[in-house]
């Protein structure tokens, strides 16, 4: 870990303050800036701690309906909300299946989505091929190993998925980041939040530097919802695949299905075509799993990892059955 | 008997729970400096240059120690045999790179943060040269010109004419069957904190043999090895990864001995890649014949395992094909493929481990072809006899663990193969578990005190086995004492030698020794009460002759002695170091393990439901930290079964991800609670004075097949190929 | 380097020491981004004040010291180990204002003002805290290197109230490896522990 200075903020305002310096990061819950650090991901010169910043934690009914939450609540503390919970059980879910429990006592649902990948050839203790790590490098993992990558929105710059857990709820709870900076400030769709490589194989989020991300705001409540993570082993462990679902149903009929799917694309990736056809469609019908393999029409599998299309759409399938019995 | 049998709680339980518990990188010493080690970034080549000068400018660095900076191997190591030493090839004793991960550098610094921060920018420039991938490398024959390790038993064996028996069988199977390289990761990575006051070395290493240790480094500086005190109370497992005398050990003592100041050096999560070896990838290739009753008339099994370009490391994972069952055309072989990566070395379990998966398997395939029990074929091939020697078993009650196994799982009522429970498809498989018995010269000294206390001296090292606690046990039962009045003193080189915490071979062997040295003690003790030795019995801190008893205290008080000493070994036939049993009776263990597990087919998941492994390993000292082993080996068998893998990266030539989070080994969520360990009744007068043998290694042998077995059975898939992910489950 | 002066006094002698949240004093050497718009200085020294087990202490450390480095090579507090000092294996579990964290992953300095409890805190003197004495009746380790970091998970474990059911504690301690796999025996000593303080 290379040497920097370190400065607490007292107040919001401080915060983006001294996070607009150059050379500076922002340290939250530090559960993934530590080890980039470490690991020479990044080497800032500075580090503002925000974690004194009053105000900026908890959970809060909003008068829409909806709920904020608070940048710096860790993700114990929004994961078992009560309103959480009972709103919003796919957020839970997803937080709950994230890490471990010693590092959802550190990590904030605010610095969760800024997650970097964990593709092992970005991850690497020396500098392997990676375009995230040094842009123009290549991709190592484009021809190499590519088993967990993506099959969604990839391209030969990058193949990498983004690995958290609660953007994939968020963004099937068209969940908005609420961010200030010293201009103002920026309400961000969750869905869109990470960048695909498409549009900059070097980024992992629209954040600017010198932006907080300060809270997550989520709309209507949304009982009937499900997260579902696929891994080798039973916790403590990035998905191969996770499916979040939120149904709105009318009897055995869905009225409106939000699908999305995670760790098959640098964002969180959201089955649109499937959710138009889910619209009106009895629970159990054939059609449903016709309309989960409309989603699917634009996948594309690497070297190595074709099963991930097959195992994506049961786990989206499954997680219907789920979020319809929650 | 007394003690021996009890489920007494750990000896070293107080220390553990508190934290006291001091483990090598746990020590320091008054000046010490921390060493980080920078490592090649490249598989093969040569160290070009080296600039040190960024990193030196960082406060608190005081060296960057480079290959020139080194003391020349003292020509004594020439005399050291690979093993003990892990590998030949020091590192920094020329500029020759063999694969990534090899240290290059050393960055020494007051400060730990320093060190790790200068490490990172030591810059290295390199001439590549073309490195070899292992895994497709060409399949050579072992050299044994090139280490030690392939003259541990036999590469070639054949008996009767296997291939022809095979062909002509009227049922046949077998097939290819693969496994990855796997790390052993230890919780704690390995430490060593190296400390000289003139010629004379200290070292505190997390290891497990510290003779070995002793002897390595007292060679490597060509010093006596009264010169060299190696320290190692607790290590934190070692599940082989700290058996041999790996290069970073000596690293360590030169750059201490360069610097004139205690060095500290652990090595980090990553460097446990690179430094230390792995288990490495295996092919096995095993052909069965039958008859239509399930006899077996020809096993062949030809393993081929990855190593690396400096010596030969052989896996003999063939060795099951020879030993497990009764056979009369038996032919095994093993062969090796050399590329650019750290020397594997043995993981838990060697040899039995790798060979019991891939036979396991063939055997449930066999089973399935005949339509017959996989227990039953078992019993029909069981070995009476050692199969490759012909001779007699040490002790052997596998019928009885089969028996007492089958009906604490209900394997013959179990639930049919594809039952549903929701998403879930049941499966059960079963598997042979058996492993090598090692036995290692040892000795011991026990010394027996007025006040009805005693003290055992040896040098061994708990790693978590259990040695601590048992050991006691063993002096108490001769000296008729609680074992809460004896204390082991253990981790020390500077005390009586014991052999090594490996091969399953500590109990067998200094056990024995300390249970000589305590009859040696109670000999004396009766000499000084005027009875005849082989007539006195020990209890409640009194020695006994027929009716008559006297008080420890009583005796040694007249005699105005404090205390008895006496010391005990544990000798091998021609004075050998090591060997697998006696001449006249080979020795192994045995064991069936029964799992139950789930399988969500549309999901690729596989989830242990409950297991039970019955085991015939001899006389078991103490139920309740066997049990915890077996347990353990168990957990071992399903990592093997349904995650852990390394994978080497082949256009990189290095290990792809280095740490715990994309190398995946079992959490507590994997593992339920139904994991239920039995052992039959069994004492092995052929082996040891004690009746035991070793279960350190039996516990993770056949899981992975029982494992397969019970996802074939669960959804009619055989996947071999380890491990069992969702990518494979999947495929169906 | 390492010039830290651990003055170690009785807890409640210091209690009273307000800990600013900011270190008090610092070294300003960075006033280069600065361009005084801020009302805060980066430090390149911090001075850090921590209750560590009941006990304050006050340090000088660079901010890159981690609180399991300055924990374990600055105080020699050495029962929170370090098996991979990425937040993989638990290992280095302590509690941080009473809730478990990795050691690894927060920065000493960023400790400031809070109490940290270790191992070596949890038993009052030879008398074991139930955990502990829990983890020794169930055989709930080999090794003993997790151990610690087990311990101090599980006791967050059941302050949390995730002791539910045998799979609950299962999930709930799955952030701690045990490679001599004694998951079972650990899952037993957490049921028994819990169900002692219920």
């Amino acid at each position: 870990m290379r040497d920097f200075s370190y400065a607490q903020a007292t107040s919001r305002a401080d915060a983006i303050a001294l996070a607009a310096l150059p050379d500076t990061m922002v340290l939250a819950g530090g559960t993934e800036l530590l080890n980039w650090t470490r690991i020479g991901i990044v080497e800032p010169a500075r580090i503002v701690d925000i974690t004194r910043i009053p105000g900026m934690e908890g959970v809060k009914a909003l008068p829409n309906g909806g709920v904020r939450i608070g940048a710096l609540t860790k993700l114990n503390d929004a994961a078992q909300h009560p309103l959480i919970r009972a709103s919003y059980p796919v957020l839970s879910e997803a937080i709950l299946k994230s890490a471990s429990a010693q590092i959802r006592n550190l990590a904030t649902v605010g610095g969760n989505p800024l997650q970097r990948v964990r593709c092992p050839y970005f991850r690497a203790d020396e500098p392997t091929p990676c375009n995230k790590r040094a842009p123009g490098s290549g991709c190592g993992a484009l021809h190499g190993f590519n088993e967990k990558h993506a099959i969604f929105g990839w391209t030969k710059d990058c193949v990498a998925v983004h690995p958290a857990d609660p953007p994939v709820a968020l963004a099937v709870l068209d969940a908005d980041f609420i961010t200030e900076d010293k201009n103002g400030g920026r309400r961000l769709a969750a869905r869109k939040f990470n960048v695909l490589p498409g549009e900059d194989p070097t980024a992992h989020s629209v954040l600017h530097h010198g932006e907080l991300i300060v809270g997550i705001e989520i709309g209507r409540p949304a009982p009937k919802s499900a997260y579902l993570k696929i891994r080798e082993r039973e916790s403590y462990e990035y998905a191969t695949v996770s499916a979040a679902v939120a149904l709105d149903l009318e009897g055995d009929v869905i009225r409106r299905a939000r699908i999305a799917l995670g760790s098959v694309a640098m964002q969180p990736w959201r089955l649109e075509e499937t959710e138009r056809r889910l619209a009106g469609q009895k629970l159990g019908s054939p059609a449903i799993e016709a309309a989960v393999d409309a989603g699917f029409a634009d996948a594309r599998p690497l070297s190595s990892n074709t099963y991930k299309i097959k195992l994506a759409r049961n786990a989206a399938l499954r997680t219907i059955e789920l979020a319809a019995r929650a | 008997m007394g003690n021996l049998g009890q489920p007494i709680a750990r000896a070293d339980g107080f220390v553990k729970v508190t934290g006291t518990a001091r483990y090598a990188g746990d020590q320091n010493q008054v000046g010490q400096l921390y060493a980080v080690l920078v490592a090649s970034t490249v598989p093969a080549g040569r160290v070009s240059a080296i600039d040190t000068r960024a990193a030196l400018a960082i406060p608190g660095v005081t060296r960057v120690l480079v290959a020139a900076d080194m003391p020349r191997i003292h020509a004594d190591l020439d005399k050291i045999t690979v093993p003990p030493l892990a590998t030949r090839f020091i590192p920094m004793q020329s500029d020759t790179i063999v694969h990534e991960g090899q240290p290059v550098a050393i960055v020494v610094s007051e400060s730990l943060e320093a060190a790790e921060a200068a490490a990172t920018i030591v810059r290295v420039s390199y001439e590549r040269a073309a490195f070899i991938v292992p895994e497709t490398a060409a399949v050579v024959s072992a050299d044994p010109k090139k280490g030690s390790y392939s003259m541990s038993n036999a590469l070639e064996f054949n008996k009767g004419d296997a291939p022809a028996a095979i062909a002509a069988a009227p049922v046949k199977a077998g097939a290819a069957y693969t496994q990855p390289s796997r790390h052993a990761n230890p919780m704690e990575p390995s430490a060593t904190i190296a400390a000289w006051k003139g010629d004379h070395l200290t070292v505190y290493d997390a290891v497990q043999h510290l003779p070995a240790v002793q002897n390595v480094m007292a060679a490597v500086f060509g010093l006596p090895a009264t010169s060299v005190r190696v320290v190692s109370p607790h290590t934190g497992g070692g599940f082989g990864a700290k058996a041999f005398v790996w290069p970073h050990e000596i690293l360590a003592a030169m750059a201490a001995k360069v610097v004139r100041r205690p060095v500290k050096l652990v090595l980090s999560r990553q460097q446990m890649y690179g430094m230390v070896g792995p288990q490495p990838q295996m092919v096995h290739d095993v052909r069965l014949g039958a008859g239509a009753d399930g006899k077996l008339l020809g096993v062949s099994h030809a393993a081929t395992n990855i190593t690396g370009v400096t010596e030969d490391y052989v896996e003999f994972g063939a060795v099951p094909g020879r030993t497990f069952y009764a056979c009369d055309n038996i032919a095994t072989s093993q062969r090796i493929r050399r590329g650019n990566i750290t020397l594997p070395t043995f993981m838990r379990s060697p040899w039995d481990g790798p060979g019991s998966w891939a036979l396991g398997s063939a055997m449930d395939e066999l089973a399935r072809t005949l339509n017959m029990d996989p227990l039953d074929l078992r019993l029909i091939n069981y070995a009476e006899t050692d199969p490759e020697s012909g001779k007699p078993w040490s002790s052997k009650k596998l019928r009885e663990a089969y028996e007492e196994g089958a009906r604490r799982f209900g394997w013959r009522t179990r639930v049919k193969g594809g039952t549903r429970d929701g998403h879930w498809r049941i499966g059960c498989g079963m598997a042979d578990c058996s492993q090598g018995q090692a036995r290692f010269h040892s000795t011991a000294r026990v010394c027996l005190k007025a006040d009805g206390t005693a003290r055992i001296e040896s040098s061994f090292c708990d790693i978590g086995t259990g040695p601590a606690t048992i050991f006691p046990q063993i002096a108490a039962e001769v000296l008729g004492l609680d074992p809460k009045q004896i204390l082991a003193v253990a981790g020390d080189s500077d005390l009586p030698y014991s052999g090594p915490t490996y091969g399953s071979g500590t109990t067998i062997s200094t056990g024995a020794a300390v249970q000589h040295a305590a009859l040696g003690v109670r000999a004396k003790l009766a000499r000084l009460t005027g009875w005849p030795a082989e007539d006195v019995t020990m209890r409640d801190a009194r020695i006994m002759r027929g009716n008559e008893a006297r008080t420890i205290r009583e005796v040694l008080g007249e005699a105005g002695v404090s205390e008895l000493t006496s010391d005990g070994a544990f000798d091998l036939p021609g004075g050998a170091f090591v060997d697998m049993g006696s001449s006249a009776f080979p020795a192994r263990t045995f064991g069936a393990i029964f799992v139950e597990v789930g399988v969500d087919q549309e999901l690729g998941l596989l989830r242990l439901r409950r297991a039970t492994g019955v085991y015939s390993a001899g006389r078991i000292i103490n139920p309740r930290t066997a049990r915890s082993q077996m347990i353990g080996g168990i957990v071992w068998g399903w990592g093997m079964a349904a995650m852990e893998a390394s994978h080497f990266e082949p256009t990189l030539g290095r290990w792809l991800a280095k740490d715990l989070a994309g190398v995946a080994l079992p959490v507590n969520a994997d593992i339920p609670p139904d994991i239920d360990v039995g052992f039959v009744d069994e004492f092995d007068a052929n082996s040891g004075p004690l009746g035991a043998k070793g279960i350190g290694e039996l516990g993770a042998t056949g899981v992975a097949a029982a494992v397969g077995n019970a996802v074939y059975d669960a959804i009619g898939l055989r996947i071999r190929d380890l491990p069992i992910t969702p990518e494979k489950i999947l495929a169906a | 380097m390492s010039k830290h002066q651990p003055t170690i006094s009785r807890r409640d002698l210091m209690r009273n020491s307000a800990i600013a949240a900011a270190g008090a004093a610092v070294v300003p050497v960075d006033s280069a981004g600065a361009a005084g718009s801020t009302s805060k200085q980066f430090e390149a020294l911090a001075m850090v004040h921590v209750e560590i087990n009941g006990v304050d202490h006050q340090l000088e450390l660079p901010p890159r010291v981690t609180l399991l480095d300055m924990l374990r090579e600055r105080l020699q507090l050495t029962g929170t180990k370090k098996g991979c000092n990425r937040g993989e294996c638990g290992a280095c579990t302590v509690l941080l204002d009473g809730r478990r964290v990795n050691a690894c992953l927060v920065l000493a300095v960023a400790a400031a003002g809070r109490k940290v409890t270790t191992i070596e805190g949890l038993s009052d003197g030879p008398r074991l805290h139930p955990v502990q004495q829990a983890f020794i009746d169930h055989d709930a380790f080999q090794c003993g290197f997790c151990t610690c970091g087990q311990i101090m998970s599980a006791v967050g474990c059941i302050a949390e109230g995730h002791t539910g059911s045998n799979a609950e504690i299962r999930e709930w301690m799955s952030g701690n490896i045990c490679r001599c796999s004694a998951y079972p025996q650990i899952a037993a000593a957490v049921e028994a522990a819990a169900r002692e303080k219920a």
